[in-house]
């Protein structure tokens, strides 16, 4: 066993941990329920927790260039009603999807310059813009949701291909495309570099601001993603949709390892975070535990991983 | 033990960090009521022995009396106990109390438990501002003095704990003629009462001024004890730095070239005055100087990572605008900066990550890093510069400081650099890889590189510079041909104007 581990970095090793945990989850739930282990609930699962690990790649590579980005949910509102009315005015569906990005990634653009520019500690700035984007939302559509959309833009939530649901696919295709950037790009190697030590990175020619408002801009593109992953499921944008997401996609970006103190984390580890989470919920679902205990569980998940990265840790150095 | 004369003794204090001995059997003593000087370069071990000393750092071996009773100091607490005060240069009090808040931080009175008794409390602090006599209200907030009068908190906040040992370390660093001359008077008022006071100052004028006896140490040796009364200017200069330079500075002289870098005029507000010097290929060029005189910041400004007010930089002979250390990168300049685990390195990072960080671009194929690319320019390096390290994936944190140097090294080799800045490039590294860096230095010159190098160490400025500059207070104050310098003479253009008056 331990030959086995030798040659991997803390990193890896607490990736595997991760899984490990995703793995025992499942077993304990295939012991407790006859219907867990099945592949159209498994399937349910992945499209139940599309929507949140798609954003918690965003807060992922926030969280690792040692910020945090609390206007997710909101952004997801905002830029999902703003797409909604595009696509009730009757033009093309990539149009208001179009619009509906572009919302999304100004509003995490705005992040960006007031962290980069403005040098409001990212907790402050994304707090403002939770405010902000929520209300307007709000104000932009009195208060109402907007609904009813052509099937073509719902098979982005009900759709299959190969069997496989479309929101399963798109999460897929998000985590390949921010794996490879987070490892195979400059990009990438800058994230790490800017969040495990600015000055370092500073003083190695890096344009940190330039790269902190592309990140910043990606978290709220992603939200806006996001926006269109839910519009389609609900048939209707809500101006209060997507309240304490933020929170999930935390819940998410720690459970798979990434460090709040910036520097480290992975997207792998991400979106088993995000999995653990929708499995759990599934899970205790499917137990018939209330939805009141479940907030209790999750909780108890979170500080539990935390608790025993930090101690393994300890124990490491 | 008869009763002793001396309110302190420290006796052949010894203190071992990695690497360096930092203390080398020092003798310290101190009478009731006297001023003893505490003099030495940059990282002679002054201030080692006053962490020993007030209990933040343990000693190796070694005696220490107070009062001549054998004494365990142990933790910073007890240090207060037995009445040894600090002041720092970096103060620690909370600018959003009241003075007399600050003064019995933690200590405050109380009229039942939990229940500060305020009366009291700025009462008391009222009488020992008062006993100062300094102009003071216990009652103000302490962001509201100035830098002297927060000293001053610092000092009533070390008697109102019975010190009767005060360490002041260099107190006057940042105070105005007038403000001095009211500490002055501050401390003679404390040498009446009986307190004994250790002052730690580079200004030699203040000796003579303050001090009654002064005590030199050298690369963490004791090298003597004299009244300032039996002590000139010259005597202190030549105890501060009179080492034999027999260490092995393995230099190669190269063929120095070109000029490669001209600075002309350069200004940076408040920190660099009109500094102009040339940079030849091939050539070390050394800057010596006092902590704080400037070095650290001319460095980062050539890099570009501080605003310039005026003043010209010429790269083989075009003038360069610096913006950003992209730019100074992109122009050829490598920093291997003095601070290597907060600037140089990221050291959660691998080794790899390190040494490409500046590079990325030279192993990016249509946008994608190609690793194999990557991997075998970092073996390279590893290889060449002989790090110590089992693969390139791991971290930085886990080197030593030699190897953790030689990283940074490889960054800036890595990036074509053709000028390097080394700023105290052997800090905190062992021997053997120190001569190292220096074989590494002479290759590189060797190469036609041209190297600027700050070092606070004088064997390593004598040994391996072709040109001195001296630098203080954000000037270039002297230059010397590298063979022709003498520590004395660097010291005392370190040391500055101050020497000249009495001279």
């Amino acid at each position: 066993m331990k030959s086995l581990f030798k040659d991997l970095d803390f990193m890896q090793m607490r990736q595997f941990g991760t899984l490990f945990g995703l793995i025992a989850l499942c077993v304990l739930f295939t012991i407790l329920s006859p219907h867990f282990l099945s592949a159209s609930n498994l399937l349910n699962v992945a499209q139940q927790s599309a929507i949140i690990a798609v954003i918690s790649v965003g807060m992922t590579f926030v969280i690792i260039t040692a910020g945090i980005d609390l206007s997710v949910g909101s952004v997801l509102a905002f830029s999902g009603v703003v797409m909604a009315s595009v696509l009730h005015t009757g033009l093309p569906i990539p149009v208001g999807i179009l619009v509906g990005f572009a919302v999304g990634f100004s509003c995490g653009l705005v992040n960006g310059l007031l962290v980069t520019y403005g040098n409001i500690p990212p907790f402050i700035a994304t707090l403002g813009m939770m405010s902000i984007a929520r209300g307007a939302g709000l104000w932009y559509t009195d208060g109402r949701p907007i609904s009813g959309f052509d099937d073509s833009f719902r098979f982005l939530a009900n759709g299959e291909i190969f069997h496989i649901p479309v929101p399963v696919i798109i999460m897929v295709v998000v985590y390949a495309i921010a794996h490879f950037v987070l490892t195979r790009t400059k990009m990438g190697r800058y994230t790490y570099a800017i969040g495990g030590n600015e000055e370092a990175a500073k003083l190695s020619g890096i344009n940190i601001k330039l790269y902190l408002n592309i990140i910043y801009g990606i978290a709220g593109l992603l939200s806006a993603l996001g926006a269109v992953m839910l519009t389609a499921r609900l048939n209707s944008a809500q101006p209060i949709a997507g309240i304490m997401y933020e929170l999930d996609a935390i819940a998410a970006t720690v459970i798979g390892g990434t460090s709040l103190f910036g520097g480290k984390g992975t997207v792998v580890g991400t979106l088993i975070g995000a999995l653990i989470i929708g499995v759990l919920r599934n899970g205790l679902n499917l137990l018939g535990v209330s939805s009141f205990i479940q907030q209790i569980v999750i909780g108890s998940v979170i500080i539990g991983a935390i608790l025993l990265d930090t101690n393994l840790k300890k124990s490491k150095a | 033990m008869p009763d002793s004369d001396y309110i302190l003794e420290m006796k052949k204090i010894r203190k071992q960090f990695p690497g360096v001995l930092a203390l080398d059997d020092v003798d310290f003593d101190l009478k009731p009521g006297e001023v003893h000087v505490l003099l030495g370069e940059n990282g002679a071990g002054k201030s080692t022995l006053m962490k020993i000393l007030s209990g933040a750092y343990s000693k190796d071996s070694g005696d220490i009396f107070i009062n001549g009773k054998k004494t365990e100091i142990g933790t910073p607490a007890n240090a207060q106990g037995l009445g040894i005060g600090i002041i720092y240069q970096e103060f620690n009090l909370n600018p959003y109390m009241s003075v007399a808040e600050n003064i019995f931080m933690g200590r405050e009175p109380v009229i039942v438990p939990g229940v500060i008794n305020w009366h009291r409390l700025y009462r008391d602090a009222q009488a020992i501002l008062d006993g100062l006599n300094v102009n003071i209200s216990a009652k103000q907030k302490v962001e509201s003095l100035g830098v002297a009068m927060q000293q001053m908190v610092e000092v009533a906040k070390a008697l109102s704990l019975d010190a009767r040992i005060l360490i002041m370390d260099e107190p006057t660093a940042s105070l105005s003629n007038n403000e001095i001359e009211s500490l002055f008077q501050t401390i003679l008022d404390l040498k009446k009462q009986g307190v004994a006071i250790i002052y730690i100052s580079h200004r030699l004028q203040e000796i003579f001024e303050i001090g009654d006896r002064v005590t030199v140490l050298r690369d963490g040796q004791y090298i003597g004890t004299k009244p300032v009364s039996e002590i000139t200017r010259d005597d202190m200069v030549r105890m501060m730095v009179n080492r034999s330079l027999d260490d092995q500075i393995p230099k190669q002289k190269a063929k120095v070239g070109d000029v490669v870098l001209k600075v002309e005029n350069l200004n940076v507000e408040q920190r660099l005055k009109d500094i102009s010097f040339e940079l030849r290929t091939g050539e070390v060029l050394g800057i010596a100087g006092l902590m704080g005189a400037g070095r650290t910041r001319l460095a980062k400004t050539l890099f570009g990572a501080e605003t310039i007010k005026s003043g010209t930089i010429l790269i083989n002979g075009k003038k360069l605008e610096l913006k950003s250390p992209r730019d100074a990168i992109n122009a050829g300049i490598g920093l291997v900066t003095e601070d290597r685990k907060h600037e140089g390195l990221i050291l959660d990072l691998p080794v790899k990550q390190n040494i490409s960080m500046p590079n990325i671009r030279k192993f990016l194929r249509r946008g994608v890093i190609n690793f194999k690319k990557e991997n075998t320019v970092v073996d390279e390096y590893i290889d060449k510069l002989n790090i110590k390290t089992p693969t390139r994936n791991k971290l930085c944190v886990n080197l030593s400081g030699g190897n953790q140097q030689k990283v940074v090294l490889s960054k800036w080799l890595c990036s074509d650099a053709r000028i390097f800045i080394f700023d105290e490039p052997t800090r905190g590294i062992d021997v053997g890889a120190k001569t190292e860096i220096y074989h590494l230095m002479n290759e590189l010159t060797a190469n036609g590189i041209a190297i600027i190098m700050i070092s606070s160490e004088m064997p390593e400025i004598l040994g391996m510079s072709d040109r001195i500059l001296v630098m203080r207070d954000g000037r270039i104050e002297a230059e010397f041909p590298g063979e022709k310098a003498t520590q004395e003479q660097i010291m005392k253009y370190a040391l500055g104007e101050s020497y000249e008056i009495s001279v």
